[in-house]
């Protein structure tokens, strides 16, 4: 980043609050260089690849995000990170104010998307009764969670989005319970496009933007997003440590629409989830059950597949 | 339109309704909607109102139809909502929201006692724990009031010198689900009222800004002073929205204080919402009976119009002040600032503090007596007298 802003030059007058120079606003620079989010982390290249995609659909985009690491991406004040229309909402209301804005586009007859930009904590935990309710309204928004399983914000705290195993601030000896099924959970309100996302898989992860861009109503996405300092792995590892969740079944990727209909997009390849667990020290391999882990995750894709086969997309 | 005989619940979602309608011609209204008794009545108005352009969104939680006001108002809607007691403590987080984005939110609290215990019945302690965030606050003695500064409050509200969202607060049941002869506001009457709204920082792709983020210090006082500034402008603009209202709709909406012989007392009573009006009753009795007692009723309680009630009380040695409402180990709210007021200016006033009516309880003419014959017999200013508690229940 400080690259960038060497070969760019610091602008007129800069002072400590100008330190980043003034960069031509364009959607596809949604996530503007010179931001301090951590290196090898999700969000920063979820971001970028959401800005990517919107350039390339000729789409703009409007950002409510509550508590999380993507508002403190912005930076301080009179700078900003963000190349859209953004708005800090509090930790539990961002649904509720994108409906706002969205009714007023529609009613508008104006075009964009209104984004919820939010992490596992305000999507799984605090914001979970908003969401529920703008999934049951069918508000036409799309509700992106960029879950590090973790509240990385306030320095590595169990939500309900952290997997069994993983040692947190809040859970020093490894959190015994289970994720929340939050795709499931999403299906359940019958939304019409809800999908995980992986950034290993970028040509998938693209397309499900896409889809998302061009879908009526609420669009639920979830992207599996390293947090290296709170998983404790290093930054080079974030896409791959991603790509092994996803080939070990820990992290399937699938979609499924209005709640009635299910695709598969990626087959695990039978990669040992040890793997993954190896590469983050926020694991302890030896206290890990990986013989359940498997038996969970085999399990898991098996009702997937089942799924797919019998309500096929 | 002529006279309607309606609840103050009826008049306020009707005359939220028109006001939203008023601003089709621009970007439209937003309300998000909850049900809490004594509210409800509010919102089920607005969301039976067909609106041109308009979205009533139903929501799961007060916190949320704040948060729908605050999307709607951010992407340049005239924005509203209404709520109640502890539905306003829930909300308090998007309520001190909507006041630090300086939008033009107008929300109408029915005044309810906050539970625990259950209580349903008129108290002014749940608008009044708001008092701090940057909202301007009115409190109604009847239903045109309810009615004339709902509307008035929008104008207000957009004026572009204040960008302040307004409370307009009235009693629970005595005035959310009594009838009484309303003029109400016909929709060419607020077309002429209200212009468009035009929200200078709402949320355009033209000009993509990032809202609340990361401020220093230095730049967050700032942000304070300018709210603050916001706030000392209210006291004139809110003259000027008073004017053109008596030109629109050919009534005065009332200044930020009534004074009700006042001129020449030696003793003064402030209250507000409906038990300024049984306090009216009360002043005028003794008046006839030769005493000298006046009557300061507050309409705007955010900002205090401290000026105006420092005149009204230029004349009297001993203020009695009452107050449906009760702040712990303090006493009464109301107390509290009409002592701010004078702090230092006329330390000479005794100014005694009288809870009454708390958690709805009635507040009778005979209630004034009682608090009249007690401030003609003090000599000194003393704690929070509980007025409707016998002596012999009272703990020294």
């Amino acid at each position: 980043m400080s690259t960038a802003i060497e070969e760019r030059g610091m602008p007129e007058g800069a002072g400590v609050l100008t330190a980043i120079p003034e960069i031509p606003c364009t959607e596809d620079c949604l996530l503007r260089p010179g931001n301090t989010n951590c290196g090898g982390c999700g969000m920063s290249i979820g971001l970028t690849m959401l800005g990517r995609a919107l350039a390339e659909a000729n789409e703009t985009a409007m950002f409510a995000i509550p508590a999380c690491c993507g508002a403190v991406t912005a930076g301080a004040f009179p700078t900003t990170s963000y190349g859209v229309p953004t708005v800090n909402t509090t930790f539990a209301a961002a649904p509720a104010v994108a409906s706002g804005l969205a009714a007023v586009r529609d009613m508008n007859g104006e075009s964009g998307q209104v984004v919820v930009w939010a992490g596992d904590g305000g999507t799984y935990d605090i914001g979970m009764a908003t969401l529920s309710a703008a999934a049951e309204r069918n508000e036409n928004i799309i509700y992106i969670c960029y879950d590090n399983e973790i509240y990385g914000n306030t320095g590595g705290q169990r939500s309900s989005a952290t997997p069994p195993g993983a040692r947190t601030t809040t859970t020093p000896e490894g959190k015994r319970e289970d994720k929340k099924d939050i795709i499931g959970i999403m299906a359940a309100h019958g939304v019409p496009y809800a999908a995980t996302l992986s950034m290993a898989h970028p040509a998938d992860f693209r397309r499900k933007l896409m889809h998302a861009f061009q879908t009526e109503g609420m669009s639920f996405l979830l992207i599996h997003s390293p947090c290296p300092t709170g998983w404790k792995s290093e930054p080079g590892d974030s896409v791959e440590l991603v790509r092994l969740a996803v080939r070990s079944g820990l992290f399937p990727l699938y979609e499924v629409f209005e709640g009635k209909r299910w695709r598969i997009n990626t087959e695990p390849d039978g990669a040992d989830p040890a793997e993954y667990y190896k590469r983050q020290r926020r694991f302890k391999l030896e206290d890990l059950d990986l013989d359940t882990t498997r038996r969970v995750c085999a399990e898991r894709f098996e009702r997937l597949k089942k799924m797919a086969e019998v309500f096929p997309a | 339109m002529p006279v309607e005989i309606v609840t103050g619940n009826h008049a306020a979602g009707y005359t939220l309704a028109v006001a939203g309608e008023a601003n089709r011609n621009a970007r439209g209204a937003t309300c998000g909607i909850y049900p809490i008794t004594p509210q409800t009545e509010i919102v089920e108005k607005v969301a039976a109102f067909p609106f041109t352009k308009g979205r009533v969104v139903p929501v799961e939680s007060e916190h949320s139809a704040m948060g729908v006001a605050i999307g709607g108002s951010l992407g340049g809607a005239r924005s509203f909502t209404a709520s109640s007691s502890n539905g306003l403590a829930y909300m308090v987080e998007n309520i001190m929201v909507a006041g630090f984005y300086r939008l033009p939110i107008v929300m109408v609290a029915v005044n309810r006692t906050l539970g625990p215990p259950w209580n349903i019945w008129a108290d002014q302690g749940d608008t009044l724990m708001l008092r701090d965030f940057p909202w301007i606050q009115f409190y109604c003695s009847d239903n045109q009031e309810v009615t004339d500064l709902t509307m008035l409050a929008f104008r207000l509200a957009e004026d572009h010198r204040i960008l302040l969202p307004v409370l307009v607060s009235m009693d629970a049941f005595i005035l959310s689900h009594t009838l009484q002869e309303t003029d109400l506001p016909t929709q060419e009457q607020a077309d002429r009222y209200l212009p468009d709204l035009e929200l200078p920082h709402r949320m355009r792709h033209d000009d993509p800004k990032t809202l609340g983020g990361l401020v220093w210090p230095d730049a967050t006082t700032t942000l304070r002073m300018e709210s603050h500034e916001a706030m000392l402008q209210v006291p004139a603009a809110y003259e000027q929205c008073r004017t053109t209202f008596k030109d629109v709709f050919g009534r005065d909406p009332g200044a930020a204080l009534d004074t009700f012989h006042t001129d020449d007392a030696d003793t003064v009573l402030v209250a507000s919402g409906t038990v300024a009006t049984t306090a009216r009753e009360v002043v005028k009795r003794r008046r006839a009976a030769g005493e000298k007692v006046g009557l300061v009723k507050i309409r705007m309680f955010r900002p205090f119009p401290e000026q105006a009630l420092r005149d009204a009380c230029a004349s009297a040695v001993k203020v009695g002040v009452l107050d449906r409402d009760y702040a712990a180990g303090v006493g009464g709210v109301w107390w509290q600032d009409t002592r701010a007021a004078f702090q230092g200016r006329r330390d000479d006033l005794l100014i005694q503090g009288y809870l009454v009516g708390i958690g709805g309880g009635d507040v009778t003419p005979e209630t004034v007596d009682r608090v009249l014959d007690d401030l003609g017999g003090r000599d000194a200013a003393g704690g929070p007298v509980w007025t409707d508690m016998k002596p012999e229940e009272v703990v020294a």
